[in-house]
């Protein structure tokens, strides 16, 4: 089953802030492996080549805090949604 | 006085009436405490307790302070509690019980977990234990699936119903300090601060709120692992028959092997009443290493020959991600200070050897509660008034397990192989000991010896042997 079609399933508040982002995009040019991309559970950072920078859409944001702790230079500037936005899951 | 059995039907109704008076007016009665308690501390902006989050350590210490009286008010980010937390999720029984007493008969419940499977997954098949016994259900089961987005919502109306309030949609940001003492939080709320005697921190693994004052640094990413998991619907019947147990009973299966690609990981599979819970944590730095990704790992577990059939015709229902705190003993910050306690998760209270993160997380709020309770009745609600805390939880099973297991992380992280080549060399081995092919049993001893020899050889595989009997002594 394909991530996108996962990730249809969760339900989501949507913010029309982003609570998380890299601070430094010198710092990701630099940053070898670049796992916040591969580590994220849901595929929310993206490397867009044409201007070498590393993009977040956290509007799928799970608030799992991988990126926040994988990033090797602290890179991410990462709070919580604010209340009541984000994931809100059926299950959990 | 008469008894009013004795009446007749007309007049029984009066007196029933009569004597469910009083019964009727109590919650109106409690809502009016609540609700002036609450306005007052809201008035004044102060509370006795704040608690910060409402997964199982916060709402036990909730519903243990406001039986106490105190006024306690749980502040969760969520749009309901429960709405943000994912877990595997085995609940037990103990030590809930002991505030809230049979709370099997209402809470919501998946399956009550009659058999308990270790398997070890090679690239062909598994290899397995299961231990299963009539004494893990009866009327009072072990331990239980369950639903976090429906487990802690009813966990926080209790604690409601026990006088606390819950405050959904309240982010905290940070702590409110004065002279080096916690005195309450800043919220995203409209009048964003409120006070309180003592802070109770219960956010869970990925805690902000110790990280900003200090207590924290950074968490690691060998600390916590990174764990992804689905619910899988299936007809009730259908997981009957496939974990061969009766309605209401359930089954889990913990699995390692080849699925962590040579990372330390777990997986696991549980028996809902209508669905299967299958998921998969790889520690995070780990994950990092191999450059794997999280959903990756688990479509490769489902399709694992093991697994397959027990999953098949069901449909994905939610698709969810967390982190387990994974650093035992030697990564639990400090526990208290002025004005504040540490509970739960945030303090890194998971036995990861058991699968236990929730009991531990629950007796932590309750031992908070006890400080607390303490605290108040001395009017002392500096670092030495809560200190009572750290002792009572030292002396838990909580601080003892950790401590029995505070090698083996680093001890996993340093022996692959545990990861790698012994799941695979044991299914192996055991295939060959079974497969009747011709060749004589001494033949198969031989070989059997050889591949061991080949792939971890016998001095590494008695070393490892001993080293991990020490470790878990
Ligand atoms: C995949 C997985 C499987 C697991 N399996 C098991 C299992 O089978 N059995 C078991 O016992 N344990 C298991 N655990 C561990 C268990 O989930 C945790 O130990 C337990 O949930 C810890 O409870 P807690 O109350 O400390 O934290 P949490 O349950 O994480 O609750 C924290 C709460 O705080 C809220 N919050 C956080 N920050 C803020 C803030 N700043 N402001 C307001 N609210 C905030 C969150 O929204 C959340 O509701 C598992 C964990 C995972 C991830
Ligand atoms: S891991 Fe950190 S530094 Fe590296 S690309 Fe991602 S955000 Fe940038
Ligand atoms: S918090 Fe988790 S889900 Fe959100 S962007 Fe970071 S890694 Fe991805």
């Amino acid at each position: 089953m394909k991530l996108e079609d996962k990730l249809f399933l969760v339900t989501f508040v949507p913010d029309s802030e982003t609570h998380l982002s890299a601070i430094k995009q010198e710092t990701c040019r630099t940053c070898a492996g670049k796992p916040c991309i591969s580590g994220c559970p849901a595929a929310c950072w993206e490397h867009e080549a044409e201007k070498n920078e590393v993009l977040v859409s956290f509007e799928g944001c799970l608030e799992c805090g991988t990126c926040r702790i994988i990033c090797p230079y602290h890179n991410i500037q990462w709070k919580y949604p604010r209340g009541g936005f984000g994931v809100k899951y059926k299950f959990g | 006085m008469h008894e009013p059995q004795g009446l007749r039907t007309p007049a029984k109704m009066v007196a029933a009436v009569y004597f469910s008076f009083p019964l009727l007016l109590l919650p109106i009665l409690r809502a009016c405490r609540t609700k002036s308690f609450v306005e007052a501390a809201m008035a004044e902006d102060k509370f006795d307790v704040i608690v910060v989050g409402a997964g199982p350590s916060g709402l036990a210490a909730a519903v243990s302070l406001a039986k106490a009286g105190l006024e306690v008010a749980v502040l969760e980010r969520g749009v309901f509690a429960g709405s943000k937390n994912v877990m595997g999720g085995v609940f037990y029984r103990h030590p809930l019980e002991e505030i809230l007493p049979d709370f099997w008969h209402e809470a919501p419940l998946e399956r009550a977990i009659v058999e308990q499977r270790l398997w070890m997954l090679g690239a062909h098949g598994h290899t397995g234990i299961a231990v299963r016994s009539d004494t893990f259900g009866g009327i009072k089961p072990n331990c239980w699936t369950v639903f976090r987005a429906k487990f802690d919502r009813w966990l926080a109306q209790k604690a409601e119903a026990a006088g606390a309030m819950i405050l959904t949609e309240a982010t905290v940001e940070s702590l409110l300090r004065e002279n080096g003492k916690v005195v309450g939080v800043h919220t995203n709320l409209e009048d964003g601060d409120l006070r309180a005697d003592v802070v109770i921190i219960a956010e869970g693994a990925n805690s902000l709120l110790l990280r900003d004052i200090g207590v924290h640094p950074e968490i690691k990413p060998n600390q916590v692992a990174t764990a992804v998991k689905e619910i899988i619907a299936l007809p009730a019947g259908k997981i009957e028959d496939r974990f061969n147990v009766e309605p209401g009973q359930g089954v889990t299966i913990e699995l390692f092997g080849s699925l962590s690609r040579g990372g330390v990981g777990l997986g696991f599979l549980y028996a809902n009443r209508e669905s299967i819970s299958l998921g998969i944590g790889l520690l995070t730095s780990d994950l990092a290493r191999l450059q794997v990704k999280p959903n990756d790992l688990l479509e490769a577990l489902k399709e694992h020959p093991s697994i397959r059939p027990l999953l098949a015709s069901g449909s994905t229902e939610e698709y969810m991600a967390h982190l387990i705190p994974e650093g035992g003993y030697n990564a639990v910050p400090r526990l208290y200070g002025a004005g504040w306690l540490v509970v739960g998760d945030a303090a890194m209270l998971v036995d990861s050897v058991h699968r236990e993160g929730s009991n531990l997380a629950v007796k932590s709020g309750l031992l908070a509660a006890a400080a607390v309770v303490r605290a108040k009745e001395n009017n002392d609600f500096s670092a030495a008034g809560l200190a009572s805390y750290r002792n009572a939880l030292r002396d838990s099973f909580v601080m003892r397990d950790l401590k029995k297991y505070k090698g083996l992380s680093h001890f996993l992280e340093s022996h692959p192989h545990f990861f790698t080549v012994y799941p695979d060399l044991i299914n192996d081995a055991g295939t060959a000991f079974f497969t009747v092919n011709g060749q004589s049993k001494r033949e198969m001893q031989r070989r059997l010896l050889k591949m061991i020899r080949q792939r971890r050889g016998l001095l590494g595989l008695m070393l490892d042997a001993v080293q991990g009997g020490l470790t878990l002594q």
